[in-house]
């Protein structure tokens, strides 16, 4: 059996900032697992830019931002298989590969770094009734091959769903030629990104219906309509409001989904809201040795903070398999409190800590000015001021290692009001 | 003058195909879509059906019962998934205690074995999720699943590699009556033929009017379904029904032979064939109506929704024979459920008719009733993985990852005879699309797949009928603008 010092599955953003931060951490047998005929991940089709302003201090697309992890992968020697799939990985750190070149072949990692990233929430998912024709792509597919195959999707598109990769979409297949007719969005408000609404839409008079839905799909061979309609409190369709698109085509961008197939068949316990596995300050997961990070963890905005969670992730992999990563247990667990819709990590060995924590969470809905304060039993741990929350955007809080030594139990982060200033 | 031409491509057609080229005739089997199994036979319960449902007497009842007993056969041979899981049909209340019973005495009329009434305790220990509502319910041991387009494309492909000859987006659009049989306008061909069998399903009672005085029509009766993710296929082991209705065996619950769980259907009457669309109120009521069987159906695990359209005849029975006044043309008509059951022994049936009716043609030495295997990359062992990689390396390349579909086996579905020629015939045949993604990563690579195989350009790939095009052109940035 080959054995490797850390195994990496998936060879995208948060694969490559992990095997790059494993080896700087002084680990040399490394082996990124890609499905994919090349390295970057979901980035190569994110031919838009705007990566890296936080890690770069520039704008870069997609790819760029791929390619300076490629190359410094490549600078450093780290071996990386293409076009090769995990079929399954257990809990003694064994995997199950298979590829064209190598075959099937069973291979043993020290540490494991999970990075298979997200999926898209289908159409089937929310039921949209209506027929089942060809022109309904996940806005994901659309730019794969918009992007990566040079072929349109259609010429008269509504978009459900207001998340980033639908908003840029629908500037994409705009400058492509296409009329996008529409978004429509479920919630009272956008879950993308604020500068993508305005770059994406605004710039191109695109209107944002927010509290609507598609509630008909029209054509039985190719789309040749949708009707969407407003959605009360409870989100079920007003009737009357309707209105409707005759088109050909209807992206969905309905939110991303943790794939975690792979985390299931190793018994790695998930966290029912991120849909991820749960993870320790070290990223580590539920089973000993497993790690993972990005947006097999939870689903990021920016692929900035990917690369930041996926180092952290490589870098304690590497301790791991060092034997410098102490087997100790939880002092602390996160909780989510009021406003908060979820917190990773979900617990803390203080004792692995280095320099500080990074708590990172979402809010439940878009709010303004309140503290975001973490607290211990009564006190206080840290308290931070935002003017601006929203549930598309996420927060982070860093709490310094003094901070949290010889606590125990429960770490609650919640939303506080800022009272009144005179 | 070739011997039969078969219009339509469903199970029950595919299934006589089959029956005949044990024969030596010359059989064409003509459908209107650009793949076999693409009306009914793909959007339905895909139940092996016991048989207590039908009224004694009737072609329902005798042909379920022939069916049901000859699926294990036929599914080996065809290497079709087939499970028995047994079926339950639950009463509420002392109330439904008589339809139950009665149900119960047709089964044993029309010859169903193993019937069993089992006590509301009894049912909630073998099915713990049922409702605390059943107070009785009637076992069927011999009620099943089974996969009902990979039956009728299975059978398709069999009755090509015996000889049958299949035309595919050809919409029958004359049917003349010439010397000694038909002459068959269908796709801008013509073809004579001593026989005509008529398989047309929804437009069955169109097809018959082209050659003898009409005497049923078909009904358009929707039902819509939920299928819900893998991770919820052992929600019950049986097949779970409710005490019928006049409007058919009402909602149920079931685990299908693909490990997922399938939730349906309501019936509705639709003003024609092509009405496959769902809506918020069926599906609404699919839901309410499930709930009483029982509760907990974790609907946010949905990965689709569909609806099938059912041909019910105005006849309530099957439609089988030779059409009056038209010698040498027969009818297999109004086939709705149990439908899927019967479809074997129907064909059987037919098969014995045609040939009577052509002299008895001598049986084809050389015919074959087992099917390549198809290739089940996923399931097999680490060293048979390795062993095939290394045979074809296509087979070490994933192109499905949720249903773990390798590009081996996606050329193969595409190559053989009857093969795919569409991205949802490669997904009938081997389920890439039809995971949690539902085809949101794979869907690209088997257009490219598809394309490179058929020598025709990514945008003429087709989803699933010929005007259901995938891609509208190349983008500005490929052509150059």
């Amino acid at each position: 059996m080959n054995t490797y010092d850390i195994i990496i599955v998936g060879g995208g953003p948060a694969g490559l900032a992990a095997a790059v931060e494993a080896h700087k951490s002084g680990s040399r047998s490394i082996l990124v697992l890609e499905r994919d005929r090349e390295l970057g991940g979901i980035l190569q089709q994110c031919i838009h830019n705007g990566f890296g302003l936080h890690i770069f201090k520039e704008e870069l697309t997609g790819p760029e931002y791929a390619e300076r992890f490629i190359q410094e992968l490549e600078s450093l020697g780290i071996e990386y298989r293409l076009d090769t799939m995990v079929l399954e990985i257990r809990d003694d750190r064994t995997l199950d590969v298979i590829s064209s070149r190598h075959g099937f072949e069973i291979l043993q990692a020290r540490a494991i770094v999970l990075a298979m990233g997200c999926r898209e929430r289908t159409r089937g998912a929310l039921s949209i009734p209506g027929t089942r024709p060809a022109g309904i792509y996940s806005a994901g597919s659309a730019q794969r091959y918009v992007n990566m195959e040079g072929y349109m999707v259609g010429r008269r598109i509504v978009v459900l769903g207001s998340g980033d990769i639908g908003l840029i979409m629908a500037r994409r297949l705009t400058l492509e030629g296409a009329k996008v007719l529409a978004v429509a969005e479920l919630l009272p408000y956008s879950g993308g990104l604020t500068r993508n609404i305005v770059q994406c839409l605004d710039d191109f008079d695109i209107p944002l219906y927010l509290s609507h839905t598609v509630v008909d799909i029209e054509g039985r061979d190719r789309v040749e309509g949708v009707t969407i309609a407003k959605v009360d409190d409870k989100r079920q369709p007003i009737p009357g409001t309707e209105i409707h698109y005759d088109c050909d085509t209807l992206l969905l961008s309905v939110g991303l989904i943790p794939e975690n197939e792979l985390s299931k068949s190793a018994g790695i316990r998930l966290d029912p809201v991120t849909g991820g596995p749960v993870v320790n300050e070290s990223m580590e997961t539920s089973v000993q040795g497993i790690f993972a990070c990005g947006n097999v963890v939870q689903v990021h905005d920016l692929v900035d903070w990917v690369t930041e969670e996926a180092r952290k992730a490589g870098h304690n992999a590497s301790r791991f398999a060092q034997g410098q990563l102490a087997d100790l247990p939880a002092d602390l667990v996160t909780r989510a409190g009021l406003g908060i819709r979820y917190v990773v990590p979900q617990s803390i060995r203080v004792g692995n800590l280095e320099k500080e924590v990074d708590l990172m969470m979402r809010v439940t809905e878009p709010c303004k000015n309140k503290y975001l304060t973490v607290r211990h039993g009564e006190d206080i741990v840290k308290k931070v001021r935002k003017v601006h929350l929203t549930p598309g955007e996420m927060e982070s809080v860093k709490i310094p290692i003094d901070k949290l030594q010889g606590l125990s139990g429960e770490l609650h982060v919640c939303l506080e009001e800022v009272a009144h200033e005179a | 003058m070739i011997d039969i031409t078969i219009i339509g491509g469903g199970v029950v057609g595919c299934l006589i195909g089959r029956e005949l080229s044990r024969y030596r005739v010359k059989t064409l089997l003509v459908e209107k879509d650009s793949d076999v199994a693409n009306g009914t036979t793909k959007a339905n319960s895909a139940i092996v059906h016991a048989g207590f449902d039908a009224s004694p007497g009737t072609l329902k009842a005798r042909f379920n019962v022939e069916g049901n007993a000859m699926y294990d056969r036929v599914c080996g041979e065809l290497g079709v998934p087939l499970k028995r899981n047994g079926s339950l049909v639950l009463a509420f209340g002392k109330e439904e205690l008589p339809e139950l019973y009665t149900l119960m005495d047709r089964g044993k009329r029309n010859g169903v074995p193993s019937l069993e009434l089992l006590s509301g305790d009894e049912v909630r220990r073998r099915e713990p999720r049922i409702s605390k509502e059943v107070v009785e319910a009637l076992y069927a041991p011999t009620g099943g699943i089974v996969g009902p387009w990979e039956l009728a494309i299975a059978a398709a492909e069999n009755a090509v590699d015996n000889g049958m000859e299949l035309m595919l987006d050809s919409e029958v659009t004359a049917i003349d009556r010439i010397e000694g049989g038909y002459r068959v306008t269908a796709g801008g061909r013509t073809v004579e033929s001593k026989v005509v069998i008529n398989c047309a399903g929804l437009y069955s009672d169109r097809i018959h009017d082209l050659v003898s005085e009409p005497c049923f029509r078909i009904i358009p009766r929707r039902g819509e379904y939920f299928v819900l993710d893998r991770s919820e296929g052992s929600f019950v082991s049986h097949t779970i029904f409710q005490c019928p209705t006049p409007n058919g065996k009402g909602v149920l619950i079931s685990p299908t032979v693909h490990g997922n769980l399938i939730v349906g259907p309501n019936a509705e009457q639709v003003a024609g064939p092509e009405h496959v669309e769902t809506t918020a109120a069926g599906l609404k009521s699919i839901r309410e109506a499930a709930s009483r069987s029982c509760d907990g159906v974790v609907y946010s695990a949905v990965i689709t929704s569909f609806a099938g359209v059912r041909s019910t005849p105005d006849t309530h029975d099957f439609i089988i024979g030779e059409a009056k006044g038209a010698p040498g043309f027969f009818d297999a008509a109004g086939i709705e459920s149990p439908g899927l059951t019967s479809a074997p022994a129907i064909a059987v049936h037919m098969s014995g008719l045609v040939r009577e009716y052509l002299g008895d043609p001598p049986p084809r030495p050389d015919f074959n009733p087992v099917r390549r295997p198809m290739l089940h990359f996923a399931q097999l062992s680490g060293e048979a993985k390795a062993a095939w990689i290394r045979k074809d390396p296509r087979f070490g390349r994933i192109v499905c990852r949720c249903e773990s579909v390798t590009e081996g086996e996606i050329v193969d579905a595409i190559h053989r005879n009857a093969g795919a020629t569409t991205v949802d015939g490669v997904k009938r045949r081997l389920r890439p699309g039809t995971g949690r993604c539902q085809g949101g990563f794979c869907g690209p690579r088997v257009v490219e797949i598809l394309s490179r195989e058929l020598h025709i350009p990514m945008n003429e790939v087709r989803k699933d009928r010929p005007a259901s095009v995938l891609l509208t052109g190349l983008t500005k940035t490929a052509t150059g603008e």
